[in-house]
């Protein structure tokens, strides 16, 4: 019973960094109606810039906000360079822009700072917390910060005005303009809050999976599980559904003989085809409710 | 005739290569209202669509006497001119609450915000009632009134009202046309009215025009419209 309860909150560590991932896959998805393909090696090249930070003398914290808000600003410049001019164009024109950036900041990293595996310290140590190795005191850590965030942007996004905007910009563009809102600023603001969220998810999985320009690469393949689980529209279905996946790989991957370590990514592609399959509008997907 | 508050001087709108406008010099005064009247197709919604700049327009178009020729929907918003358009663009995931708050999301008097709140409520005691519930689960009268009310939140000087009644009952609607009197007479709103119901919008109105395919064809006060062979006929149906 322990061993299982343990592996679960193992599970839940990994998937707060799923849910962080899946949120900004939702967040840019909701503002432009796309899935940004890149979003993991935005995080993966934001964890370079943290690392780059600490190599030049930084302690971990000044690293830490530079990082996200060095992702913050790049994630503006990224819509605005990038993607602004082309929201008009058909999907195929997104796919390849983000396959661009994809590949743009894969490469960028392996330039910089090559493709040898580095290790990411973290502030939290690496305890074991129930004597059997399987929750690190970082993986608690890691949830805390994760769940925090969260938490911060749940109010965000519930109770203030901005938040009110950029629901409101997403919901509806034309008529939030007529309302006032600054629908352009709202979906620049999205693109940045999703960079920096997935700096923070980076750099906290940094030290499980170490630093590499392809660490984030199955990341991704579960945050995405995370996102189609949730429903795409749904940025609290979107948290969910990256836990559960979290717990769900962690739990198969130990019970599920042959799963082991080498399957458990093809449980995140499983998932996403089940869930497609079987309601295509995901779990918590927006419900529809018109009336005419 | 009072001094102009809007006024469009030689409009044409274009929808890509389509032109669908041709040369609209229409007026609302201080304090009037102005309607529109054409058969479907005609051009109404993308006159109004021309005023809050959503379509590529030539010509001009001046509010209090400022050209708005190149400016954003957002700013022209935040002149005092509240569209409510046709199809009533309800944020449907959104409560009743929140459509009223984005309604002011170009204000930043937080206090005077909460108690124009309070006074749309007075309008429309059915909103208050679902105020905390989904905007997309209101009937379609609802919405409307919906409509209406976060139009209000900026506190407008002028309205452009795309066919306020469309699908409502006929009490429902005579409610709505006095609440449009209200805001009128006492609030001093000017609006420019689109509307189906052509017997109503010439009563509230004080100046009408009649559009075919994008032409005015015909222009006047509202009374003298009412009193056209050609507009019984074809718009009041006696
Ligand atoms: N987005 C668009 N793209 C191309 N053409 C359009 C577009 N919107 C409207 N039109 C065309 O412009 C013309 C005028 O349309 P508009 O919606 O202004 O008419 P309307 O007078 O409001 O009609 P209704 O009474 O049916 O609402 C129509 O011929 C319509 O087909
Ligand atoms: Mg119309």
């Amino acid at each position: 019973m322990d061993l299982f309860l343990h592996q679960a909150l193992a599970g839940l560590a990994t998937g707060s960094i799923y849910a962080c991932l899946a949120l900004a896959i939702v967040m840019i998805y909701a503002a432009i109606n796309h899935l940004n393909f890149a979003q993991g090696e935005m995080a993966m090249f934001s964890t370079f810039i943290a690392w780059q930070l600490m190599q030049w003398g930084a302690p971990y914290l000044l690293a830490f906000v530079g990082a996200a808000a060095f992702s913050f600003v790049a994630g503006i410049a990224v819509e605005r360079v990038l993607f602004r001019p082309i929201h008009k164009a058909p999907v195929l024109s997104h796919i390849v822009l983000f396959i661009a950036l994809f590949a743009i900041l894969n490469s960028l990293a392996g330039f910089i700072w090559d493709y040898n595996v580095k290790s990411f310290p973290t502030p939290f140590g690496s305890r074991s917390l129930f004597g059997n190795g399987l929750v690190s005191s970082h993986d608690a850590g890691m949830m805390g910060v994760a769940f925090t965030m969260l938490v911060l942007l749940y109010v965000f996004f519930r109770h203030t005005r901005i938040g009110l905007a950029m629901r409101a910009a997403a919901a509806n563009p034309e008529s939030a303009r007529l309302a006032g809102v600054r629908v352009g600023r709202m979906i620049s603001l999205g693109w940045g809050m999703a960079a920096a969220i997935g700096a923070v998810a980076g750099i906290m999985i940094a030290p499980v999976v170490f630093l590499d320009p392809n660490m984030m690469t199955s990341i991704l393949v579960y945050g995405f599980a995370g996102a189609v689980v949730g429903g795409l529209t749904s940025p609290g279905g979107a948290v969910f559904g990256g836990l559960a996946v979290g717990i769900i790989e962690n739990l198969a991957g130990t019970y599920i003989p042959y799963v082991g370590r080498e399957l458990r990514l093809t449980i995140a592609l499983f998932i996403i085809v089940a869930v497609l399959t079987a309601k295509p509008s995901g779990l918590f997907g927006r419900a529809i409710v018109t009336r005419v | 005739m009072p001094a102009a508050l809007l006024e469009t001087v030689g409009l044409c709108a274009f929808y890509g290569a389509t032109q669908v406008l041709f040369g609209l010099d229409l007026k609302v005064g201080e304090g009037g209202v102005t309607t529109l009247l054409g058969a479907n197709g005609a051009g109404k919604t993308t006159a109004l669509r021309a005023v809050s700049g959503m379509v590529q327009t030539t010509g001009d178009i001046r509010f209090c006497g400022q050209s708005l020729a190149g400016w954003a929907t957002e700013d022209i918003v935040r002149l005092g001119i509240a569209h409510v358009p046709q199809g009533r663009g309800t944020f449907v995931s959104q409560t009743v609450e929140e459509n009223l708050k984005i309604g002011a999301m170009s204000r930043r008097d937080r206090a005077a915000i909460s108690s124009d709140i309070e006074r749309v409520y007075g309008y429309f005691p059915r909103l208050k009632e679902r105020r905390k519930q989904q905007a997309g689960t209101l009937s379609g009268g609802e919405q409307q009134m919906l409509a209406l009310a976060r139009a209000l939140m900026l506190r407008p000087k002028l309205m452009l009202l795309d066919e306020p009644s469309f699908g409502l009952a006929p009490l429902v609607v005579r409610d709505l046309f006095e609440i449009l009197r209200t805001l009128n007479r006492a609030e001093n709103v000017s609006m420019l009215l689109v509307e189906q119901n052509a017997s109503l919008a010439l009563d509230l109105a004080d100046r009408a025009y009649l559009i075919e395919t994008g032409r005015l064809v015909m222009t006047g006060a509202a009374q003298d419209l009412r009193n056209d062979e050609n507009v019984r006929r074809a718009y009041l149906g006696y």
